[in-house]
């Protein structure tokens, strides 16, 4: 009975942490321009896709992923001033449209470019599982995890200790304000992309192992980062892999016990109830409203 | 002066004109809507560049009929409703002569429609038994069944004395038809469904569902019914809960060389039925099917350089089957095709040996599957 | 007086046009196109209602129409019901749902509101892709034709009729609406929702009246559209067509009825003319929904009117 219990609960740890790491690109970008960025699960497949590619290549591990993430951070850079820079002062609908497009774009881009095959990386520290409890766990899982509690800790100290992390934290909570004090909210903004699409990929190349990468693996992931994000209240980094650990559970628990034909709607239903009580979600800041 | 010569050269060059290009012979125009792209590229992607690549081939062969092959395709993007509405075009606006495509079960019964009341021959590439039981006039189809499929395993598994199963089925079309289909015919093995799990293709860890499966008491085998990468997902978790002591047995949807790649050594061991073209090299050299599958193996590495997929087989014989056709019926009118589309009989394709007929119109029987076995990392042909 | 011209010239011509396409179409795969962009704008109109003038984003109004779409197809397939009271039922079915759920969904704000309708809308994909006995599963299920009183609509003119028709009602339905008191409420809430309900307007009650209206007309498009094709699959009620008609929306110009007809039009002809672009068309389509949202971020139809009003002061 525990051991059914504890492989549902690793499972959905480990689908859990990959949607953390997306609803963290998802947080960052929201919090510095107000945009939900549905590219966001186009930056997790690039970074899966460049590496394994590259290693697959022949390149080795650690150099491929570097390379990786560098590019798709990149990426996330032109695509903040190619497409969002000149539509700043638009509506938040249209600024979403736009993400939609570049999400499209790259998407059919990778399509040609890099194929349609599924590809797959190796782990990280071999795929012997491990038995714990009586459950098991792949070790794969276990560096998600790690990774992702890293980045938050990483997250926390950058935004609370640099220079630059404040000046982005700033902009968040007042744009105009951080404007008057001298901070140049057009970088912030460029950065936010940049940071977002570095841990997007990040995120790609570490859940890769287990869960194979394809030009439309970002589809998915990109929505269930979203739900998480928001379940996590679009706040920090702590809303964000609560989130996703949260949504990760009840998808494993909802196929263990009850129906693994549903398992993924009533993590939705189970997120609509509790944003009828929490409407901020689980973390989310107390806002009041200016008129 | 000028004018009027000027006006006799105008008049001359039509005339000339025109009859150049009332002589010069009209394409035979077939037209093609494949899921090239969407959750269905898997499988459209390959059809669509088998088709090119032959068409390509037999117009440089000289044509059928003394006259060129023109493929006209759409992508439905894994839509019927797109599928349906370029159906439309093909037939309205293109004017084809013959439909190749439906690569999705929902795509074809959305274009089926369509040809009927068109009367226009249509071969259908995708799977399920529906398309061709009840059998339509003018909707016919190349790929082996979800039902032969799920009888091929069966057959296996009742040798092996096993009776009690669990089924892993994924919720697309493919999964979803092809749970209907084994829970339909188990009962003619002797064997009973215990489990009745499903995952969604995108699904990135299936162990809860396998755990459950795992915990049935009396599981003697698993049998997954899905394709890309979903079932290399089952196949790696199988093995990461130590399950591997029970057989494990794929569907058709992963006879590929892609699959044993994703899967690694979890594959071990993993049996599943497929169309020749998978062991095209393995094929004793008096097997029926040698020369056509492995003829396609290398043309299509030549040119593609990647592992051709059976999906691809499935379009390259819709559109032998085609020309063959209308080489017989002497024409590209429609009914004439249709008929001698019907009267196919040992024909040899890339999927198995097609006998068609009236009331046939796939033409394949369980021997156009063969068992294989992974052993070593590689395709084994069981005996 | 000049509010009331145009809101007829507009409607006069919206009918003249589709009095005389069919006589310049050339042949009936293109009347199936005008069929398409037709339905799909009876859609957009609603969502637009909802969008462009409460401000509420809706990510899962797909859902709303396959609701209607296989309401249709499963009462008369399985239950042999009147095509037209199939309709009519599912058409109520979806308003309830709609109606009990507006009041909790529409507490929520912003993203947390995309992501609720985000969820209905896969809920409902996912309830249809499942319950295969009443849906035929993913591989779909026929839909009957459609019969009223003896008299079948067959062929593509027909259609075509039915579907001008209805999207004539709706179009002059939905600018009655905008220049009625309940309009102006709508347009109130659009501008500081504080503000109106500060001025006495019931926000919630407009809401919730918006929503249902919406969810409603996306069903009764639904259902027509599934007599029409003749041909269900659940992936009508999936994420993608909800997200292309926030787009036709979005690029046809929030709160601009004529906005939403031209975005449907456009979204719906697009992915045909792409198809010459061979491999290239999600790029493309992609770059187009870009450029057309960076340098006319108000939508096609409120730009280009601006813009003419422009030109119009200058010159007077």
């Amino acid at each position: 009975m525990l051991a059914q219990f504890l492989q549902f609960l690793y499972s959905g740890m480990t689908v859990g942490s990959a949607y953390a790491l997306a609803a963290l690109g998802f947080t960052i970008i929201y919090n510095t321009s107000g945009v939900i960025n549905f590219a966001q699960g186009e930056f997790i497949m690039l970074g899966g896709m460049f590496a394994a590619l590259l290693a697959g290549g022949g390149m080795p591990l650690p150099l491929a992923i570097a390379i990786a993430v560098v590019a798709t951070g990149l990426v996330g850079l032109v695509m903040e001033k190619a497409v969002i820079e000149p539509a700043q002062n638009a509506h938040v609908v249209t600024l979403i449209i736009i993400t939609i497009g570049a999400s499209l774009t790259l998407r059919g881009l990778v399509q040609i470019f890099l194929g349609k095959a599924t590809h797959s990386l190796p782990p990280f520290s071999g795929d012997k599982p491990i038995e714990f409890l009586g459950a098991s766990l792949l070790p794969q899982s276990l560096w998600v995890l790690g990774v992702t509690l890293a980045v938050v800790g990483a997250l926390a100290w950058f935004f609370g200790r640099t220079l630059l992390g404040k000046a982005m934290l700033a902009t968040s909570h007042n744009k105009l304000a951080a404007q008057l004090v001298g901070i140049n909210t057009r970088v912030v903004l460029l950065l936010s992309f940049g940071l977002s699409a570095l841990l997007g990929a990040l995120g790609g190349i570490l859940v890769a192992p287990i869960t194979y990468t394809s030009y439309d693996a970002g589809i998915m992931l990109g929505l269930k980062g979203f739900v998480a994000a928001v379940l996590g209240g679009l706040g920090g980094g702590v809303g964000a892999v609560a989130g996703g650990l949260i949504l990760g559970i009840i998808e494993a628990m909802t196929a263990g016990y009850i129906s693994s034909s549903y398992k993924d709607a009533v993590p939705f239903v189970v997120i609509l109830v509790i944003l009828f009580f929490m409407p901020r979600g689980l973390f989310g800041a107390k806002i009041s409203e200016r008129v | 002066m000028l004018s009027n010569i000027f006006k006799k050269t105008i008049i001359f060059a039509s005339i000339a004109l025109a009859a150049a290009t009332a002589s010069a012979a009209e394409p035979i125009k077939i037209g093609s809507v494949l899921s090239v792209s969407g959750p269905a590229a898997f499988l459209g992607d390959p059809e669509l560049k088998t088709l090119q690549l032959y068409v390509e081939k037999i117009n440089a062969a000289g044509g059928v009929l003394g006259r060129k092959l023109e493929l006209v395709h759409y992508d439905d993007g894994s839509d019927a409703g797109k599928a349906n509405s370029f159906t439309k075009r093909l037939i309205e606006s293109d004017k084809v002569n013959i439909l190749i495509g439906g690569t999705t079960t929902g795509a074809t019964m959305a274009m089926a429609p369509l040809v009927e009341r068109a009367s226009l021959p249509f071969i259908s590439l995708a799977g399920a038994v529906v398309i061709i039981d009840p059998v339509k006039k003018w909707v016919f189809k190349t790929p082996h069944t979800d039902r032969m499929a799920a009888e091929k395993v069966f057959e296996d598994m009742k040798k092996r004395g096993i009776t009690k199963v669990g089924l892993l089925s994924e919720t697309s079309g493919f999964g979803a038809s092809g749970r209907k289909e084994t829970q339909h015919v188990a009962g003619k093995y002797g064997i009973t469904l215990v489990a009745d799990e499903t995952y969604g293709p995108k699904d990135t860890d299936i162990t809860a569902q396998l755990t459950r499966i795992k915990n049935t008491p009396g599981v003697q085998a698993v049998f997954v019914f899905g394709l890309g990468q979903g079932p290399a997902v089952v196949t790696k978790n199988y093995g990461q809960l130590g399950m591997t002591s029970v057989p494990l047995y794929q569907s058709h949807g992963v006879a590929s060389d892609e699959y044993l790649k994703l899967s690694g050594k979890a594959a071990e061991g993993v049996r599943l039925p497929t169309p020749a073209l998978l062991i095209a090299n393995a094929l004793p050299a008096n097997d029926v099917q040698k020369a056509v599958v492995t003829g396609y193996d290398k043309t299509y590495r030549e040119r593609y350089k990647a592992e051709p997929s059976t999906f691809g087989g499935y379009a390259l014989d819709a559109l032998n089957l085609s020309v063959d056709a209308i080489k017989r019926a002497g024409s590209t009118d429609g009914e004439k095709v249709r008929a001698a589309l019907e009267g196919t009989k040992g024909f040899v394709g890339t999927t198995g040996v097609f006998n068609m007929s009236p009331t046939n119109h796939m033409g394949l029987d369980l021997s156009a599957f063969r068992m294989v076995e992974v052993k070593n990392g590689d395709w084994q042909l069981l005996k | 007086m000049k509010m009331m011209q145009s809101r007829h010239a507009g409607l006069l011509v919206l009918a003249v046009v589709l009095a005389l396409l069919p006589l310049v179409l050339p042949n009936s795969f293109y009347v199936d196109v005008a069929i398409k962009i037709a339905l799909n704008a009876i859609v957009v109109i609603g969502l637009n209602l909802l969008m462009g003038y409460t401000g509420q984003i809706s990510l899962g109004h797909a859902g709303f129409v396959g609701m209607g779409a296989y309401g249709s197809a499963a009462l008369t397939t399985h239950f042999n019901w009147p095509p037209m009271l199939a309709l009519l039922a599912g058409a109520a079915a979806t308003g309830l749902l709609a109606f009990a759920l507006a009041r909790p969904i529409l507490k929520l704000k912003g993203h947390t509101l995309a992501m609720a309708t985000l969820g209905l809308g896969i809920i409902i994909s996912i309830v249809i892709n499942n319950e295969a006995q009443w849906t035929g599963g993913p591989d779909g299920m026929s839909v009957p034709s459609f019969t009223l009183f003896g008299l079948t609509i067959a062929g593509e003119m027909a259609w075509y009729a039915v579907a001008a028709v209805l999207l004539l009602i709706t179009t002059w339905l939905a600018l009655n609406l905008i220049d009625s008191p309940v309009g102006r409420a709508l347009q109130a809430i659009h501008g500081s929702e504080v503000a109106a309900r500060v001025s006495g307007v019931d926000t919630t009650r407009f809401k919730v009246r918006v929503f249902v209206l919406s969810a409603v007309m996306a069903s009764i498009a639904g259902s027509v559209n599934a007599h029409y094709v003749g041909f269900l699959t659940p992936g009508i009620a999936g994420f993608f067509p909800s997200i292309e008609l926030v787009t036709m929306v979005v690029v046809g110009g929030m709160a601009s009825v004529f906005g939403s007809i031209v975005g449907a039009a456009l979204l719906t002809v697009l992915p045909q003319l792409l198809q010459t672009f061979e491999g290239w068309e999600v790029v493309v389509f992609g770059m187009i929904l870009m450029a057309t949202m960076i340098f006319l971020p108000k939508g096609l139809v409120p730009s280009i009117a601006q813009r003419l009003r422009a030109r119009a002061v200058k010159g007077a």
